[in-house]
Formats: C-alpha cells, structure tokens, sequence
C-alpha cells in the first residue's frame, strides 16, 4: 500500500488502536516553556510519579522573559515567578534545562533544531501552538495543551485521532525579495483560518525542496494558521546537512544508521492525500495582512478590501483602516522582527540586508529580538548588529517578546506594527494594538518608509 | 475530573468567527501559574473597559447571559493558541458545553481534558440551537444519549468521539487511564524502538553513562 510521509511517522509510533481512527501514539520528545508546563508537572505531583523519560524532555523560558537587561532580575515579579517556578520543576524532576543566561536559550521552535534536539522521523510535541515549525524536519510535531504536556510527562504517549492528509505543492521560483513567510501568507490567505483543520499539511513541490531549512521551518510555522496542527516536509540532503553536528543529533554509526533510515521518509509516489492544493510561486507577491485573522492577507500592491462580511467590517474597524486605501499608504509606528516564524539567522540577514546604508523613518520605533542566543551571536559575527543599530533598530536579547506581549515589550492601544510575526489577532501585541504580518525584508522596507511598502522598489 | 453525564444551562449565542484564544484569555494574563479561579480574565476585553468596569454591551453581561452554561458559537471557535487556560477560564464561569459548526484542534481536545463537552453541529440543527440561545432558553445536554434537548422537548442529536465519550461520562483522567490500561504496550514499544531506532534513545543512554 502506498503511503504517505504522515502515514509513516504515525504508524511507526503507534502503541495501541484505541478505535477506529484513534491510536495511543508514542510520543520521542517533548519541548517544555514555562507558560503551558507549571500545571503539568503539578499533574505528576498530584500523583505523585517522576517523568517516565526526563532525557526525553527540554525545557527553557521564552514567552514571559524580558529581552532587555537580562544581567539583571526579571523586573516583573510575575513573569520572574513563572520562570523560576519553571527551572525550579526542570530541577525537580531531572530534566534539563537551559538558563536564562544560557547562549543556547531562546524561542522553544527555534531551539530545538538548533540543538539537533528535533529529528526526523520523530514524534515531538509542546505545549504550543507553533511546535507545527519543527514538522520541517520531516518530523511529526505538533502542538498540545497543558493536560497533555501532563500526560507526555507521565506515559511518554497521547491519545490522537489520525488527520486527513492535505498536500500543497509549490512550484516555480520565488521573485526578488518574495521569501517563505510570503507563501505561507497567501497559502493561509487561500485556505482560511479553519481551511486544514482536521488535515496534516505535506508542503511539496520544486520550490520546496530548494527553500533552506529556516525557510522551511517559516512555512511549516504558521501551518496552524490554517488550522492545521501539523505541517511537513520530507527530509532530504539539505535537512540531514543542517542536522549534522548538532550538539544533540546522532554522530558516529548512529549517525549513519538514522540516516539511512531517515532517506525512506517521503510519501510514496502513489500516495494519494485528502486534499490537494497546486501553488505557483512565480507570480507571487510580497504579503501583508489586512485584519485581525492571519487569512486577511493580501498582496502588497493592493489596496485595503471593500469587507464582505460582519468578521471583515469589525477586522477593520478594529485596525482602523477604510476600504480601498492602497495599502502602501498605511503608516506603522512599530516594526517587530523576531518570533519563532522570522526570528533566525536568514530572517535577520534578508532584513540587515535592506537596512544597510539605511536609517529608519522618524517616529518609528523598530526592535530585533533573536530567535535565540545562538542566532544572536551568529549575527554579532556577521556585524547584522551594527546594520541594524545604525538603521536605529534596538537590538535585544531572544525571546517571544512583542509576538505575544506577555513581556513588557508591548505596543499602546492604536499603535500600528509591521510585525514578522504569526498572528495579528485582537489585543495580540497589547491592548488595541494593530498587527501587520509580513516577511522581515518587507518589514525592515516599512521601518524605512514608515509605511507598509513594497521592498522589491525600495531594494532596485 | 467532575463527570459530565447531563447538563442543565441558559444558552447565549456569540456568533462571530474565529474567536481565537487569545480573545477568549489575553495573553497578558498567561504570566498566573494557577488554573483556577481564571473565570474572571475570560474575555477580558470584550467584558471589561480600560478602567475596568463591565462593558454592556457584551452579551455574557447582560440576563439572563450572565448565567449562561452553554454556548452557542462560531466557526472555528477556540483557534490560535493552544493555551489550556481558554477552556479553564471558561469553566471556571460555569460553561461546560460549547455548541459550533466548527473549533481550533487543540482547543477542542483541551475541553474534554476539563469536563466540558464541545459539539460540532452545523445547518439546520444549529440554525434551531442558535435562535434558542438567542432568546437565553434553557438547553439540556445529555452526553448519555448524546442528544440536546431544546425548550420544546425536540431533540437535537450530536457525535463524539467514543473514547471522550467514555472519558467524560466517567470523569477518568486520560494519565490514569493509559497508565492502568497500556503500561505494558508502553514498555513493549519501547523496547522494539530502542533496537529499531537506537538513535532516539541516545541521550537516555549519555545520562545513564554520566550517572552510573
Ligand atoms: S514566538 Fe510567538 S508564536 Fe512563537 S512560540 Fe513565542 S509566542 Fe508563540
């Protein structure tokens, strides 16, 4: 029978048929953040049991921590409360933990295949939503809830229901300055907020196979934008590149033997999937979005659209926008580059790249937060800093910082963002705050501008 | 975990699409290490003003609202976040059922972790649950017979998944459940996976060295 690459991973990982439809499904590893994990170790204290496999577990603080003055205690006795309490439980029951002065802390998504802690093949799960990243890898990642996080602690497994099987295959080569978070912005924007819901997403095709792995992990990201839980890519000469040498990635005759393995992962020629979905990244466009749902989204040479429904009226009411403006003619006060979808190296360097000899417009205020301490030394090597810093860019320290706000990087009520972030949800960035998605080249393009601006014209 | 077997509420209607988790628990309240007593951050603010003062204007604020128990909602309810305070903030406001054409994944399998009970209906039996819910009636769920029984004593039948089903009539806790039932089907894989893909178990065996 032919199969596809979801389809191999699952079946390889299935402990017990629970129904029809249901497996108990072995889960490899398990990425712990300090906000959706302090419930679940009080699940094991409850019941008074120890992790069944603490190596099989990480964990680190990225939502809550500051990205300024990391010398110092967090300011927030709150968010220093969370993450001690984290480290504390990591302590408790064994397993590692990366300190907040660790240079391999930063975004969960963005370390853990940095570490080579994230495999293919594997099942990895966290308790967030973005962990779809790391599907990249050819791995079958996805995210949980907090009770989960419990129950992976606990048995090492989770009950799931199997997905429908979804491919999008993109074809064709990107223009000029058109990147990965380009494509998954329209392909959210095609699909709408709920369109994969039920499905696991293959992302397939020519275009594909030529995107580096921090490219493909900006895709595989925001596969939940869609609604998917889960977004993969079959491994290939440039993942097993990318993993070899990592600190936590096999090495020697393991090495070898994972390899061969991992060289099966592809769906079968004959495989065939739910549902199918052709792109074209030829006549793609650099993407913006437009509302307060990431499937609001548009090319950016369009205008504000005429709202055809009750959510697209509130979407722009809430960010203040009238139909039919062009929509480079929206000025932002903020730029954001960083999260888990465009906080690594690449993203850094394809803005810097725009930046450079360049300063930004008055009155915009505009940060780079890191992906991770890593990222943030591999630029320091690069001099990416001092692009930035001459530009006027603040240059922190890693983290999840104004992605989600719950530091006190956060934007006043009304303030507009060029974000290169996941989600332009109500309130997402602060109280009122109006989020615009977008690459970190059409990102850095805004800060110079001062308005939502096409970076193909801004680069010739 | 409480059991649900049947429940007794007032419905309210919220309607709009795409009510991510993010409305239905900022964000900025995410920094509590409790999972209790969150009922007060549900929707912060839609339900609060900046000065912290009920907006009217919100139905869940308004009678017989207040006391709903049962939602009636909108596509895709729950998307965005996998945050598990969502649903605990909802119960902790007394909601234990959510009726909608449609819910984010991990939000939808969060609620049967918590004693509430989402169900997807979409057409004509929801067209009938939501005008019910606009009017506040009192709705019954009854998760025995997987009906829910309107004003009007007409039921509207529901599915669910068999093993939830089971779970929440019960109130079992999943990590007791597998622990008692798979313990050994756990051990048994484990055992195939170390010899079939040593590499995954690695760093188990680097720690064990630097142990022992
Ligand atoms: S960067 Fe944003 S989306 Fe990614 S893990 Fe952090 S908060 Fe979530």
């Amino acid at each position: 029978m032919s199969l596809t690459l979801y389809d191999k991973i699952w079946s390889a990982h299935v402990v017990a048929n629970e129904e029809p439809g249901v497996d108990l499904l072995y889960i490899d590893r398990q990425l712990l953040h300090e906000v959706s994990s302090p419930q679940a170790f009080e699940i094991l204290r409850e019941k008074g049991i120890q992790p069944r496999r603490p190596e099989a577990q990480l964990g680190l603080a990225d939502h809550a921590v500051p990205t300024r003055h990391r010398d110092r205690p967090i300011a927030d006795p709150l968010a220093r409360a969370q993450v001690d309490r984290h480290a504390a439980n990591c302590f408790a029951f064994g397993i590692r933990y990366l300190e907040l002065e660790d240079v391999r802390q930063g975004i969960v998504h963005v370390v853990g295949p940095e570490q080579g802690f994230t495999l293919p093949g594997m099942t990895l799960v966290c308790g967030d939503s973005h962990t779809a990243t790391q599907g990249a890898f050819g791995a079958l990642a996805f995210g949980i809830g907090a009770s989960e996080v419990g129950c992976v602690l606990a048995t090492q497994t989770l009950r799931q229901r199997k997905a429908k099987r979804m491919r999008v295959t993109i074809d064709g080569k990107l223009g000029p300055h058109v990147s990965a978070k380009d494509l998954i912005l329209a392909i959210v924007g095609r699909l709408g907020a709920a369109g994969a819901t039920g499905h696991a997403i293959e992302y397939a095709g020519s275009t594909v196979r030529g995107l580096s792995m921090e490219a493909r992990m900006t895709l595989c990201n925001m596969s939940i934008e869609a609604g998917s839980r889960t977004g993969l890519i079959a491994p290939d000469d440039i993942c097993f590149e990318y993993l070899s040498g990592r600190p936590m990635a096999p090495a020697g005759s393991l090495w070898d033997a994972a390899l061969a393995d991992w060289r099966a992962l592809a769906s079968d020629d004959e495989a065939t999937f739910d549902s199918e979905i052709a792109i074209d990244a030829t006549a793609l466009e650099p993407q913006v979005s437009w509302g307060t749902s990431p499937d609001q989204v548009t090319g950016i040479g369009g205008a504000v659209p005429e709202p055809t429904n009750a959510r697209a009226r509130a979407a722009l009411d809430y960010m203040g926008l009238v139909a039919g403006t062009p929509l480079d003619r929206v000025a932002i006060d903020h730029v954001f580059i960083g999260s888990c979808t465009n906080g690594r190296i690449e993203d850094l360097r394809a803005a810097a790249a725009i930046l450079a000899g360049r300063t930004i417009a008055d009155g915009v205020q505009a940060i780079v937060v890191p992906g991770s301490g890593l990222v943030k030394r591999q630029a320091e090597r690069e001099g990416l800093d001092t692009i930035f810093r001459a530009a006027g860019f603040e240059w922190r320290d890693a983290g999840c910082s104004l992605c989600v706000a719950m530091n006190d990087d956060r934007l006043q009520p009304g303030e507009r963002c060029a974000s290169t972030s996941n989600r332009n949800f109500e309130g997402r960035q602060g109280i009122g705050a109006r989020t615009h998605l977008m690459s970190p080249a059409m990102a850095a393009a805004a800060a110079v501008t001062g308005r939502l601006s096409d970076v193909r014209r801004l680069a010739c | 975990m409480t059991p649900f077997t049947t429940f007794t509420a007032v419905s309210a209607s919220l309607p709009d699409a795409d009510v991510d988790t993010d409305i239905i628990y900022p964000a900025r309240f995410l920094l509590i290490t409790e999972k209790k007593g969150l009922g007060r951050y549900a929707f912060y603010e839609k339900r609060f003003d900046p000065a912290g003062a009920e907006r009217p204007d919100f139905l869940l604020n308004r009678k017989p609202f207040r006391e709903a128990g049962i939602i009636v909602a909108g596509a895709n309810f729950g998307c965005g976040s996998s945050r598990e305070q969502a649903p605990w903030a909802l119960a902790d406001l007394g909601i234990r059922c959510i009726i909608a054409p449609s819910f984010g994944e991990i939000f939808f399998g969060n609620c049967f972790k918590n004693g509430m009970l989402p169900i997807v209906l979409d057409g004509e039996p929801l067209a009938r649950l939501r005008a019910d819910a606009e009017a506040g009636a009192m709705l019954t769920v009854d998760l025995d017979t997987c009906l829910v029984i309107r004003p009007t004593g007409d039921p509207i039948a529901f599915t669910v998944d068999p093993w939830r089903r089971e779970a929440l009539l019960n109130g079992w806790d999943e990590v007791s459940t597998i622990l008692a039932r798979r313990s050994d089907d756990i051990a048994a894989f484990e055992r195939h996976q170390q010899l079939a893909r040593p590499w995954l178990w690695q760093r188990d065996a680097q720690e064990n060295d630097a142990h022992g």
